[in-house]
């Protein structure tokens, strides 16, 4: 009988935090419809705030990353395909490989260690130390005043961020290309020739639909911490599981979606 | 000091599955101090949380200014109430004038500058004029406690819910703040619902207190407490206020 108890406890306990979870994405959604109607309650300084946080601060990192994912991807391709001495198709698979896929994935990847764990400890401490209570008690939204800025400042840092990456990402495989004797311009030939407007605009959408995911996700985890000594932590770490596996099950989902419409 | 501002009929107090206080009853009047006092962990703070709407009473009828807790009234009554809470609950990523101005910015009609100048006006109000463009976290515990006072006194609100407000401090700035908390109910005629165990703050400040048991769930006392010490048959009320000692 326990184990039947325990399996119910468990159940009612994920029913309730799932119910919980969709009514705060509701939430979130109509108070972004109320800020399209009434613009002036936007809170555009905390929102220009973690934007700076989220893209320039984290330039360095995920610039870096996607220098040395172009560089590995140049290698380890360059090796294959040197066989048959066409290794200067390497600019192809990196340019098609990081615009609409790689790129996106490793910056948003990034992006939900730094940045949603940071917004996750952010209102977590905000919630221990009672400061959504405040807001709450004077009559302003939570979710209107945290949550909304960040996720709107993750939306917009994503597409800066994939860009850079992208970009470094390229030097990375040239420089590879480069020491292989292939020179830079037929790298850049190549790259451009297979790189079209519609696949760099597809990545960076993908690149805001991917910043939108971290960003709610790690405000929700922060709204869901716990007043516990551990619960900071627990919310920052479920900040970024959450946000890695909700990455991968969208990027998986459009895949398929581009795999049907033939795009 | 007569008609009541807050009035709770029956209510069970707690959360969603577990009632902490049941059946309490009393009404807190207009312009007075009243303090929520018991032992930790009895519920007090759980009262008020009922009281400033954060969380819905679990039974029984719960009114501010005359009206309950709803999704429609919900806007209205928040202009109606300030709080401070235990720790202050400042924003920390906003100076304390900034702070104070928050609640002004999103619901007054004010210009800037005359934000900035009722902003002002309240930190010096509190005694700290002087701390306007500072952090919180370059102030003391205690002056973080009196800028989230003048937040909470923004929006010049009928009532003004103080959780542990000495909690934390030494004994000069307790007291200091006990004077504080005087002064503003003479000069601007709040009410006042402070939830404290501190004793010499409740004898300096309480006009009237409900007391709380938590091994009885309810309310064990209500009124003025120099008089529940002197007069109270409840041992556990003679014990709290004898500072668990009994005499008699």
């Amino acid at each position: 009988m326990k184990i039947f108890e325990a399996v119910g406890r468990r159940t009612c306990e994920m029913a309730s935090s799932a119910a919980a979870d969709f009514a705060f994405i509701g939430e979130t959604f109509a108070s972004a419809a109320s800020m399209i109607v009434r613009p002036r309650n936007f809170r555009f300084r905390d929102c220009a705030l973690a934007f700076e946080r989220a893209s320039f601060n984290a330039l360095p990192v995920t610039t870096g990353i996607g220098f040395l994912l172009g560089l590995i991807l140049a290698f380890q391709s360059a090796a294959a395909l040197k066989m048959f001495g066409v290794e200067v198709y390497v600019s192809d698979l990196l340019a098609i490989g990081l615009f609409r896929e790689l790129g996106p994935l490793v910056t948003a990847i990034v992006l939900a260690g730094r940045t949603g764990s940071a917004f996750a400890a952010e209102i977590g401490t905000m919630k221990v130390d009672e400061e959504l209570d405040a807001l709450t008690t004077m009559g302003l939204p939570p979710v209107r005043f945290l949550v909304l800025p960040r996720v709107v400042a993750a939306i917009l840092a994503m597409p800066v961020l994939t860009i850079f990456a992208e970009l470094a990402g390229l030097v990375g495989g040239a420089l590879v290309l480069k020491m292989m004797d292939v020179p830079t311009v037929v790298f850049w030939r190549h790259a451009a020739s297979v790189t079209t407007v519609f696949s760099i605009s597809f990545g960076l959408v993908k690149g805001a639909l991917f910043g939108g995911l971290v960003g709610l996700i790690g405000c929700g985890a922060g709204m869901r911490t716990k007043s516990t000594a551990d619960g900071v932590g627990v919310a920052a770490t479920s900040a970024v599981v959450g946000g890695i596996v909700a990455i991968a099950v969208a990027d998986g989902l459009l895949a398929y979606l581009c795999y049907l419409w033939d795009l | 000091m007569s008609d009541p501002i807050i009035e709770l009929e029956h209510v069970d107090a707690g959360y969603p599955g577990a009632v902490i206080l049941h059946d309490v009853s009393f009404e807190v009047r207009r312009g007075e101090i009243f303090i929520l006092l018991g032992g930790s962990g009895c519920g007090k703070s759980t009262v008020m949380k009922h009281m400033i709407g954060l969380n819905p009473v679990l039974a029984g009828t719960l009114r501010v200014a005359g009206e309950e807790w709803t999704r429609k009234t919900r806007a209205g009554l928040c202009r109606k109430i300030g709080v401070m809470y235990q720790s202050g609950a400042l924003f920390g990523s906003m100076t304390c004038l900034e702070n104070v101005m928050l609640p002004l910015e999103e619901f007054s009609r004010l210009s800037r500058t005359a934000r900035r100048e009722k902003a002002m006006s309240l930190l010096a109000d509190v005694e700290l004029a002087d701390a306007a463009d500072k952090m919180p976290s370059e102030i003391s515990g205690g002056m973080r406690k009196r800028v989230a006072i003048a937040r909470a006194m923004a929006l010049d609100p009928e009532i003004v819910f103080l959780d542990e407000p000495s909690a934390g401090l030494d004994p000069i700035t307790s007291s200091a703040l006990d004077d504080l908390i005087l002064k503003l109910r003479a000069a601007k005629g709040m009410t006042f619902v402070v939830v404290t165990h501190e004793l010499p703050s409740i004898f300096k400040i309480a006009d009237r207190a409900a007391m709380f048991d938590k091994a009885r769930r309810g309310m064990i006392a209500l009124g003025d407490p120099r008089e529940l010490r002197a007069n109270s048959k409840d041992e556990f009320v003679r014990k709290f206020f004898n500072r668990g000692e009994t005499h008699g």
